[in-house]
């Protein structure tokens, strides 16, 4: 890696721009992350306080709580992947396993393709469109948590299609061989195989679901009820983004916002460890 | 049959897309819709021109897409060939976050650094401008640059590498002159990843464009395809509601033309190989 005495001065020079370039390049992107969780965790953190976490929102007392907005979080998160789980995983599991048609494999493929490029600005439309109006759900927890599943499908499908191809055809194989049948390999041989991938898009998926705010907006709207799963799940309510989004830009409470700014990275910062965990874990359990 | 379920949900969106669509531009008039400089949906004599949002919504992503790309492709060369491994792993963890910050992080950060050193930096009134959506775009877009770009870059035969070195080059030279142009289908696509994603984000940009429909100017207040949609939607009724749905299919035709383009990339880095 010495720089050669006997290149030529131009050759030289090319070599310290690029390796310069390069330099500042990689340390500007690491700068800016490590700017960016500071700043946030700087303003943020000094705001969060007991009561904001456990109360909800009252213009009498002029209390702003956030204790709704964290539960509606939770409740799409658990919706969205009680529907999308059982589609994306079964998704993945036809498309591998039984579809014997090409066609419509790279028909499905392309779509999934498609639905991963569509900006959430226009899932929020049509979800608002589909399951509010045409289906007559109102804006609810419920209409956002079925478009949210719309945009975490291909997640799930892809991470799970990947993980199945990982499993050796001879373990497929050797089952068959065994006298088991098509479904009977699939569910105690192929799917044990392929619990990390679904798992990864588990979590990827739920740090979609906490990060998106812009498909929520016109289908779960912005009330800070604070409501049990199943009423909460049929009347509307304000995650956690929206509700930032909501105080940063209507009503000037910055404060509130960087404490759910701080709050979301920290989440963000949880899932993407929880993804490596996994990863690792399975990556050495495999390994043995 | 599970698997046809994506196919519906496309199908959907793009149905429901045209038929809400179609009726606006119907009503006002294709090239008016496109073409006209003015929009003003609330004016008592209502005005539904939307190049102001279309000539915005490029040239932000075409800013963010000059900053955001060079940066991106430098740190992806670094870390696909260069870092040591655990510099690598601490980056590239690193990149993976930046990519799962929530857009209204991002937004209110925006909102209020950017916004203000804008302001202040420049001397102009408000800083809320094309600038500071263009910046924000240019952040958001590096974690899909820098992703695509190593794999891409990761993906180059070893022997190309040794040849070159083999005959005098210098690594650094090795990686510019050859690994790069090897991986250059590879790095395209994450360019138009990127294009994509800038293009389609509506909430940051929201948050730090000011959102008035001017005509795009770097310093001024703009409004993005993205923006101009979600910013009216809560109060609209009627034609404008319509016109709104027009947006969006304008918007969706858009990301259509660079998945095709996406797909054209990388079915030819895989043919390539």
């Amino acid at each position: 890696m010495m720089p050669n005495k006997k290149l030529s001065r131009e050759r030289r020079g090319y070599i310290g721009l690029m390796r310069t370039l390069m330099a500042v390049c990689a340390s500007l992107t690491c700068a800016l992350v490590l700017f960016l969780i500071v700043y946030v965790l700087i303003k943020g953190v000094p705001n969060i306080t007991w009561e904001l976490l456990s109360t909800s929102p009252s213009y009498l007392t002029q209390r702003i709580g956030i204790l709704p907005d964290i539960l509606n979080t939770v409740y799409i998160v658990i919706a969205t992947l009680l529907v999308v789980l059982p589609l994306g995983v079964g998704a993945a599991i036809y498309l591998t396993e039984y579809a014997k048609n090409q066609k419509i494999v790279s028909v499905i493929e392309y779509a999934a393709e498609t639905l991963s490029g569509i900006p959430s600005i226009i899932y929020g439309l049509v979800g608002m469109l589909f399951f509010c109006q045409f289906l007559g759900m109102q804006t609810s927890l419920l209409a956002g948590a079925l478009t949210l599943v719309i945009m975490n499908l291909p997640t799930i499908m892809r991470t799970t299609q990947e993980s199945l191809k990982t499993v050796p055809q001879s373990f497929r194989e050797g089952a068959f061989g065994l006298g088991a049948g098509k479904w009977r390999v699939i569910h105690t041989v192929v799917l044990p195989g392929c619990v990390d991938g679904i798992i990864t898009g588990c979590i990827l998926s739920v740090g979609r679901i906490i990060g998106e705010s812009a498909a929520l907006l016109f289908t779960a709207g912005f009330a800070h009820a604070l409501n049990g799963f199943f009423k909460g799940l049929t009347s509307a309510g304000a995650t956690l983004t929206v509700a930032l989004y909501v105080y940063a830009k209507e009503q000037g409470e910055f404060d509130v916002a960087f404490a759910i700014a701080a709050i979301l990275m920290g989440l963000t910062l949880l899932i993407n460890l929880a993804a490596y965990l996994t990863q690792r874990y399975f990556r050495r359990k495999k390994a043995l | 049959m599970l698997g046809l379920v994506t196919v519906g949900c496309v199908l959907l969106i793009t149905v429901y897309l045209i038929v809400s669509g179609i009726p606006a531009i119907r009503e006002i008039g294709l090239i008016k819709f496109l073409f006209g400089t003015k929009w003003a949906s609330t004016a008592a004599e209502p005005s539904y021109g939307i190049l102001p949002f279309i000539l915005t919504s490029i040239y932000g992503t075409a800013g963010a897409i000059v900053i955001g790309v060079p940066i991106g492709f430098m740190t992806a060369v670094y870390l696909a060939k260069i870092a040591p491994p655990k510099i690598k792993t601490v980056m590239e963890s690193a990149v993976s976050l930046l990519a799962g910050i929530p857009s209204v992080v991002y937004g209110l950060v925006g909102m209020l650094v950017l916004v203000p050193a804008i302001r202040n930096l420049f001397r102009v009134p408000d800083g809320s401008s094309l600038l500071a959506a263009i910046v924000v775009l240019a952040v958001m877009i590096l974690p899909s640059i820098i992703n695509v770009s190593v794999t891409a870059l990761e993906a180059v035969p070893k022997e190309y590498e040794d040849a070159s070195l083999t005959l005098g080059a210098t690594p650094l030279e090795t990686y510019f002159r050859v690994s790069v142009p090897a991986a250059k289908s590879g790095i395209a696509a994450a360019v138009v990843l990127g294009v994509g994603r800038a293009i389609g984000e509506a909430m940051a940009v929201m948050m730090v464009s000011g959102n008035v429909a001017n005509m795009p100017s770097l310093f001024q207040s703009v409004r993005f395809l993205t923006t101009a949609v979600a910013s009216e939607m809560s109060y609209s009724s009627g034609l404008q509601r319509q016109a709104l749905f027009s947006i969006a299919l304008v918007l969706y035709l858009f990301i259509m033309m660079i998945n095709a383009m996406l797909n054209f990339f990388l079915k030819r880095n895989k043919e390539g190989r």
